[in-house]
Formats: C-alpha cells, sequence, structure tokens
C-alpha cells in the first residue's frame, strides 16, 4: 500500500510540473493491432539496437589505422606478417580481447539480421499496400533506412581491412573510376590519392560509427514516431474499419510482448553467434594488393549488385581517349540509382495510376491488387536472379555447373522471368479473387456430398464465417481513371491530352481483369441460397459430425476464431 | 693354473675389431649388392609391369606408346609424379571425357600405381614423385607457407583451400582431402588447368611451406564456430536467411499468435 502511495506521489510531483498525466495515459493505452507479420519491423529495430551495442563493444579495442605493423600474436600463421594496424586490432579482438570474437560474430550476424528483417518488413508493408497515403512518407523513410543499411554493411565488412575487405573496397574503387569524367577525381578524393592509399580506413571508420548510424538512428525514430502518429494498419476482419484499429493496448500488453521480443532476438543473434563461424579474418589474411580468393563475395545484400556486375558483358567505348566502361557503370551504378529510385517514388506511382486519393489503414490483401502483387514479385525475381549470379562461382563448384552457363542464365532469365513471373503471379491473384467471389455466392463448400429425393447429389454448402465474410469483402474495387476527352464539349482541343490518355492506359492496365466484389443486391440472393442449402443440409452434417468428433476434418478453425470477440479500442 | 700371454687381450680385441670389419664390410656390400641388383632386376620388372598394366588400362586413349591420341594427351615426358598424382587421386583412368576429371575411387593398387609410374617414366625424363624426404613438411615454414598460399593458390582454391569455380564447368578442387604428396606432385605437374609450379618457381622448401599450411588449416580448430563450409559470404548469407530469419520468424510467429 505504501509503495502504491510513494509512486502516486511521483507520479504527482511529475504530473504538476510537466502534465504528462492525461499524454501518457493516452499513449500507454494506444492501441496496436496483433500480427506476426507485423512483428518485422521490431526484428529490424532490435537488431540494429544489438548491432549498435556490440558496435560499441568493438570501437574499445579496434584501431582504425592503415600503418604497417608487424604481427607478433596469438594466431601463429600470421606471426611476422606485415600488416595494417586495423587488420592486427581485428585479429586481437578475436583472439586476444575477451569475448572479442563472440563480439564480432554477434555485430556481422546481427547486421546481416538487421538488413534481412528490413527486407522483410519492407515485403509485407508493399504486398499488403501500407505504403499508400498517408504512409507514403513513411515508406520513402523505410528505403532510405535499407539504402543506409546497405552502406553501413559495406562500410562495416570493408573495415577489418582483410582480403576480403580490400577486395571489396577494390570494387568500391572500380565503380567510382566508372563514372565518366569525373570518376578519377573521386576516386582520388575519397582515397586521398591511389587506392588503397592509407586514409581509407580512418575515413571510413568515421562513417560507420557515427555519421551513417546517426542518419539511421535519426531515420528509425522518425519511422516510429509517424507509425505512432498515424496509428498501425491492419488486416481486414470483422469489427476492423479504415477508422478503427483493433487490437491490444500498448500497456501492459505489447509493453510485454516488445520486451521479451527484444531478449529473444538477442538470444537468437547471441546464439548464432556462438556457434557459426562469420567473416573468419584469420583465414583470409590481411588485404594485399596482388592477393585474392575464389568465393570473394560481398554480405549478401550486397550480393545482387555483384550478381549484375557478373552478368554484365565486356562492353566499353572509347570517345576522345577516353575509356566509357559500360561494364562497370550500369550495374554498379545505374542499376543500382534507378532501382532504388522506383522503390522511393513507388507509392506516389501507384497512387497516379490508380487515381486513389483516399486514407487507407485497412491492408490489402495481395490477391485484391494482383499488378501491384505481381510487380511485387516481379521484382524479387529479378532480385533473385541478380542474387543468384553473384554466387555463380559458388553455385557452379558446389553443384558441379559450368559458371558460363549459370551467367548466361542470369543474363537471359533476367529479362524473361521477371514477366512470366508477373503474369503466373497475376493470374493466380485473379483466380483467388474469383474463388473469393464465389465463396461469398455460394458458401463454404462443407465437403459433405447429400442425395435428394429424386435421386441427385448435391455438395452441402455452409455459411461463411462473419470474419471471413468481412474479410472477403475489404476488398474495394476501383475504377480505372477515365479516358480523357480530346475535345470538349465547347469544341477546345486538351493540351493534357496525349499524357492523360497516357496515365489512363497504365490505369486500364493496372485493374484490367479485376473480378468485382459481387453487389449488395447478389449477396442478398446468394445468403438466402446459402442458408437453404444448410438448412437443407443439416442432417448430413450432424450425421458427419458424429461420426467424426471435433478435431477431425470437418473441425473449422475460422468458424471458431470468429467467435471469438476482438477487444476493440 | 696357466697364466695368459701378456699379448692375448690386445690381439682378442684387435681380432674382434677385424672380425666386426669384416662381417660389416661383408654384409654392408652384400645389402647394397642386393640392393643394387634388386633394383636393377625389380625396376625392369617394374616397368615391363607397368607396360601391361598401361596396355590394359590407359592404352585406349593414350596410346600403346603413351604418345597420345586425339582425345588424350602425350605421356612422353610428364614423369612419375603426374602419373601418380592422377591414379592416386583416382582421377586417372577416365570414366568419361568431360570438362574437367573428377576424383574417384582409386581402382590400381600402389604397387600398380608405382609400376604403371615407371614404366611412364621410363619413356623420357620428367618430374618424379617426391620422395618421402622431399614432402617431410615438418621443418617448414607455416607462416611462409600461407603467404605463399595467399599469393599462388587462394584464387582458385579458396582461402581454406575448399576449392572453387573455373570457366565451362572445369573447377579448381577441395584440397582438405589431398595427401602431402598428391598437393606436391599437383605443384610439380600442374594438372588439368593448374600452372606448373616448377622447383625454379617454388622451390621444395617453398613447397613444403604451402603443405604446411593446407595441412594446419584443416587440422586447426574452427574458432569462430561451425564454419559453414569454409566458402565465404555466400553461405553466410543463406545460413543468416534459412536458420537466423527462421527462428525470428518463428519467434515472431509464437509470440504473435493469439491467445486462445
Amino acid at each position: 500500500m505504501s509503495v502504491m502511495n510513494k509512486l502516486g506521489h511521483q507520479a504527482e510531483f511529475l504530473d504538476d510540473r510537466l502534465t504528462v498525466a492525461n499524454w501518457g495515459k493516452r499513449n500507454l493505452r494506444k492501441v496496436f493491432p496483433e500480427h506476426w507479420t507485423f512483428m518485422f519491423g521490431e526484428m529490424a529495430l532490435y537488431s540494429f539496437i544489438i548491432v549498435l551495442l556490440s558496435g560499441i563493444y568493438l570501437t574499445l579495442w579496434f584501431k582504425p589505422s592503415m600503418t604497417e605493423v608487424v604481427y607478433n600474436g596469438t594466431y601463429t600463421p600470421l606471426n611476422g606478417i606485415e600488416m595494417s594496424e586495423a587488420y592486427k586490432s581485428t585479429l586481437d579482438i578475436s583472439f586476444d580481447v575477451r569475448g572479442g570474437l563472440l563480439m564480432r560474430q554477434v555485430h556481422h550476424w546481427g547486421a546481416m539480421l538487421f538488413i534481412a528483417s528490413m527486407t522483410i518488413h519492407m515485403m509485407r508493408v508493399f504486398f499488403t499496400g501500407a505504403f499508400r497515403k498517408p504512409r507514403e512518407i513513411n515508406w520513402t523513410i523505410g528505403v532510405l533506412l535499407l539504402t543506409m543499411g546497405f552502406v553501413e554493411g559495406f562500410a562495416g565488412y570493408s573495415l577489418p581491412d582483410d582480403l576480403l575487405s580490400g577486395t571489396g573496397l577494390r570494387i568500391a574503387e572500380g565503380i567510382m573510376l566508372s563514372i565518366p569524367v569525373v570518376g578519377t577525381y573521386i576516386s582520388f578524393f575519397a582515397f586521398g590519392g591511389e587506392f588503397p592509399g592509407d586514409e581509407f580506413i580512418s575515413r571510413l571508420y568515421g562513417i560507420h560509427i557515427l555519421l551513417i548510424p546517426g542518419i539511421i538512428l535519426g531515420l528509425i525514430t522518425a519511422h516510429m514516431l509517424i507509425v505512432w502518429y498515424q496509428k498501425h494498419t491492419q488486416y481486414p476482419g470483422k469489427g476492423k474499419t479504415n477508422d478503427n484499429v483493433v487490437g491490444y493496448p500498448f500497456m501492459p500488453v505489447y509493453m510485454a510482448k516488445a520486451g521479451g521480443f527484444f531478449f529473444i532476438v538477442f538470444g537468437i543473434t547471441v546464439f548464432l553467434s556462438g556457434v557459426a563461424t562469420i567473416n573468419p579474418i584469420w583465414a583470409y589474411g590481411p588485404y594485399v594488393p596482388d592477393q585474392i580468393t575464389a568465393g570473394s563475395q560481398p554480405d549478401w545484400y550486397m550480393g545482387w549488385l555483384e550478381g549484375a556486375l557478373r552478368a554484365m558483358p565486356n562492353w566499353e567505348t572509347t570517345l576522345w581517349g577516353h575509356t566509357i566502361s559500360w561494364n562497370v557503370l550500369i550495374p554498379g551504378a545505374v542499376v543500382l540509382g534507378v532501382i532504388i529510385n522506383l522503390m522511393l517514388i513507388y507509392p506516389w506511382l501507384e497512387a497516379k495510376v490508380t487515381g486513389d486519393k483516399r486514407e487507407h489503414h485497412l491492408l490489402d490483401r495481395p490477391r485484391n491488387a494482383p499488378t501491384r502483387t505481381g510487380i511485387g514479385v516481379m521484382s524479387l525475381t529479378f532480385y533473385m536472379m541478380l542474387l543468384i549470379g553473384g554466387g555463380n562461382d559458388i553455385i557452379a563448384s558446389q553443384f558441379n555447373l559450368s559458371i558460363n552457363a549459370i551467367t548466361w542464365a542470369i543474363r537471359i532469365g533476367i529479362f524473361i522471368l521477371p514477366p512470366i513471373s508477373f503474369v503466373i503471379t497475376k493470374r493466380i491473384c485473379l483466380s483467388l479473387q474469383r474463388r473469393d467471389r464465389d465463396k461469398l455466392l455460394h458458401g463454404r463448400e462443407t465437403g459433405s456430398i447429400m442425395r435428394l429425393p429424386e435421386g441427385a447429389f448435391v455438395e452441402v454448402h455452409a455459411p461463411l464465417s462473419d470474419n471471413e465474410k468481412a474479410v472477403i469483402l475489404s476488398k474495394t474495387d476501383i475504377t480505372p481513371l477515365p479516358w480523357p476527352e480530346k475535345v470538349d464539349e465547347n469544341g477546345v482541343k486538351d493540351p493534357q491530352y496525349k499524357k492523360d490518355h497516357r496515365w489512363a492506359r497504365l490505369s486500364h492496365w493496372f485493374f484490367s481483369d479485376n473480378v468485382p466484389k459481387p453487389t449488395a443486391a447478389e449477396l442478398a440472393e446468394a445468403e438466402a441460397h446459402i442458408r437453404h442449402s444448410a438448412a437443407e443440409g443439416a442432417p448430413v452434417i450432424a450425421h458427419r459430425e458424429q461420426l467424426e468428433p471435433e478435431g477431425g476434418v470437418l473441425h473449422d478453425p475460422s468458424a471458431v476464431e470468429a467467435e471469438k470477440e476482438p477487444v476493440t479500442k | 693354473m696357466r697364466r695368459r700371454h701378456r699379448a692375448a687381450a690386445p690381439i682378442l680385441v684387435l681380432l674382434t675389431l677385424a672380425l666386426i670389419g669384416v662381417l660389416y664390410a661383408a654384409v654392408g656390400s652384400a645389402a647394397s649388392a642386393q640392393a643394387s641388383n634388386e633394383g636393377a632386376t625389380t625396376n625392369a620388372e617394374l616397368i615391363k609391369q607397368g607396360q601391361q598394366l598401361f596396355a590394359e588400362g590407359c592404352s585406349s586413349c593414350h596410346g600403346l606408346g603413351a604418345q597420345g591420341g586425339p582425345e588424350a594427351p602425350t605421356l612422353v615426358g610428364v614423369g612419375s609424379a603426374a602419373v601418380d598424382f592422377q591414379i592416386s587421386t583416382g582421377r586417372m583412368p577416365l570414366a568419361a571425357p568431360n570438362a574437367q576429371a573428377p576424383q574417384k575411387k582409386v581402382i590400381y593398387t600402389d604397387e600398380e600405381t608405382a609400376a604403371i609410374a615407371a614404366f611412364v617414366a621410363s619413356l623420357a625424363p620428367g618430374p618424379q614423385i617426391p620422395t618421402d624426404e622431399e614432402i617431410n613438411y615438418e621443418d617448414a615454414d607455416l607462416v611462409e607457407g600461407g603467404e605463399l598460399f595467399r599469393t599462388n593458390c587462394s584464387q582458385c582454391h579458396n582461402f581454406t583451400g575448399a576449392g572453387g569455380a573455373l570457366s565451362n564447368g572445369a573447377y579448381a578442387p577441395d584440397l582438405r582431402d589431398a595427401t602431402p604428396r598428391q598437393i606436391y606432385e599437383a605443384m610439380l605437374t600442374g594438372p588439368e588447368n593448374m600452372p606448373v609450379f616448377s622447383n625454379e618457381t617454388l622451390t621444395p622448401e617453398n613447397k613444403q611451406a604451402i603443405i604446411k599450411y593446407i595441412q594446419n588449416m584443416d587440422e586447426q580448430a574452427s574458432y569462430g564456430g561451425w564454419a559453414i563450409g569454409s566458402l565465404g559470404p555466400v553461405n553466410e548469407g543463406a545460413f543468416i536467411w534459412i536458420i537466423g530469419i527462421g527462428l525470428l520468424i518463428g519467434a515472431a510467429v509464437w509470440i504473435g499468435a493469439r491467445v486462445r
């Protein structure tokens, strides 16, 4: 009792001075919807925190210097070899600092998890249309976070100055050099002269531990504040609308869940770091420009760019005595730039095509946006082709394939497979839409066959659960942009005609083959029909329930789910 | 009791020494004579046996005189080292012409291999099978071996000797199962796509150092835990997506599951 009193006094003290009681109450009771896919962003956030903490530990011993020193330490196979201080201190962290190797591995595995989590989070947001108005800005911040993650990761694995680091930096230098006109200047500026120079590691260090983490932290803060302010989107279901949030309050449910999940992510990361090696820098040896190893690859998130580089034919043009290396410029700089920019503007691009200016808080089911889902799968196919191409030598040697055959398969596949996967995905989505429409109009197939008095066999259909109905009915049918008039009623030519016509054509393409939701009249008619069928078949169902009690194939989990009332705010 | 002659002891010593000397000379020369005798006969026999085996198992491609054919190179002058490498790793005889001869089950015994090697070596001089002394890497310089390995070997064979891909289906094989003799022979003869590292390019000491580094990599502890095949970041990426993200999604589903 006295404890509560004391706490109460404390709260009063704060409230008297900062008037936080109302604000705190409102925010602590804020409702968030529940779904496991909503935790991907949390996964990214927690792995970032883990990377930040383990990174601080590493800074205590890492020496970002390219000064040549001679190693004489615990790892005898490198004794007496000249190496940079950066590499030496990484060896020391790995072999002489207590917990150093574990921390290095936590830092590196955590970084890989951070970017992988961001990737699946982005996929969830894309396929459910969570980026639509009003969340376009947050999508953009997310894309920037992912890009910053790439840069931060690249900077990170370049710091130890081992053979793999140097190889990666050499490629980065090559990409800088491929930029026409200013390439050489950029490279000399970045490396303080000829590659590798003796400046770069210390420059990169500042970028890696200060600049980019700072940017990422700022962007994460903005990202989360916007989520908090705009409220979280939710999946469609019974009682869920565009104007409410159905779920549990932040305090205590999500505070506990989120706190617990942090420790689970931490635990999994440390477990992985305890059992699996990542980046064994001692085996690579220090970076020496005339050495190289087979299997020189970047971390997975840079693998698609590596793939683009490996798949690109060896095209060069010589203009006025200067070589333009299309073979590096296109995959190294152009592909990355184009794709990141397309990702940044996608929400606005889609809104322009659909003409959809409404606010969306209810998520799309991927099938109900077939063109978007198709574009998503198409992009993933493209990405996967490049990623596979990035590991072409490992795939060749492990699966006894020809590296040349793989490269050609990628070169051709990158143009052919994405469109094919687009068409297949779109068709699957449309089929699922048809199936949904069918379910609404004819009910759920029970799998029970009934013989009618006149001898005919019919399948008994049962009405859908309220929840399932709500999910299917969440689909919004949007009419494509209208075709513009060439000449208005006053005979004035529309100067925007051509442009508008193009957008309208895109819009019609986007919504082509949409399977419209049944009208209210159709639904009412169907309702009566399904009810009739169900009533007629009730004895059959009852008989089978008796034969096969709950737990058998007839047990319908969705019906049980519908009975549970969700907590509404 | 009759007293022994004064000179008895020295004479006995001398006689003993003489006897030992004679015996030593007799046995020693006999042994060496036997050895040279045996060498002469056995080598000729060995070559003959090798020729027989060669005719049976190799000549269909390489020709009866090892002169080569449309599908196989001449073996005149490749030396016994090349033969020993190819046969003792199971690469020869070849099952089918392909991008590269794969390692298979070894079908010849050590004696048969030696016979074929002797036959091929008898055709023209070439690199000889290294002696046990030559492949003894105990005293070699591990650190130098590492430097040489990273400069000359890792570009194809990977930083841990796990192997890598070459053009058009060819590949640099995994070195971790190879014996010191095979590694030495491979450097000496440059099988398949491998360049020849003659004793002028890499001295026997260099070769021993490289062997020591490879053996050491195989023996040393995997400091960071499971090495995931020691193939570099590709496997690390696959690991984090399958195991790492797999575990995290499992945890998310578990936490996100609605309490029933």
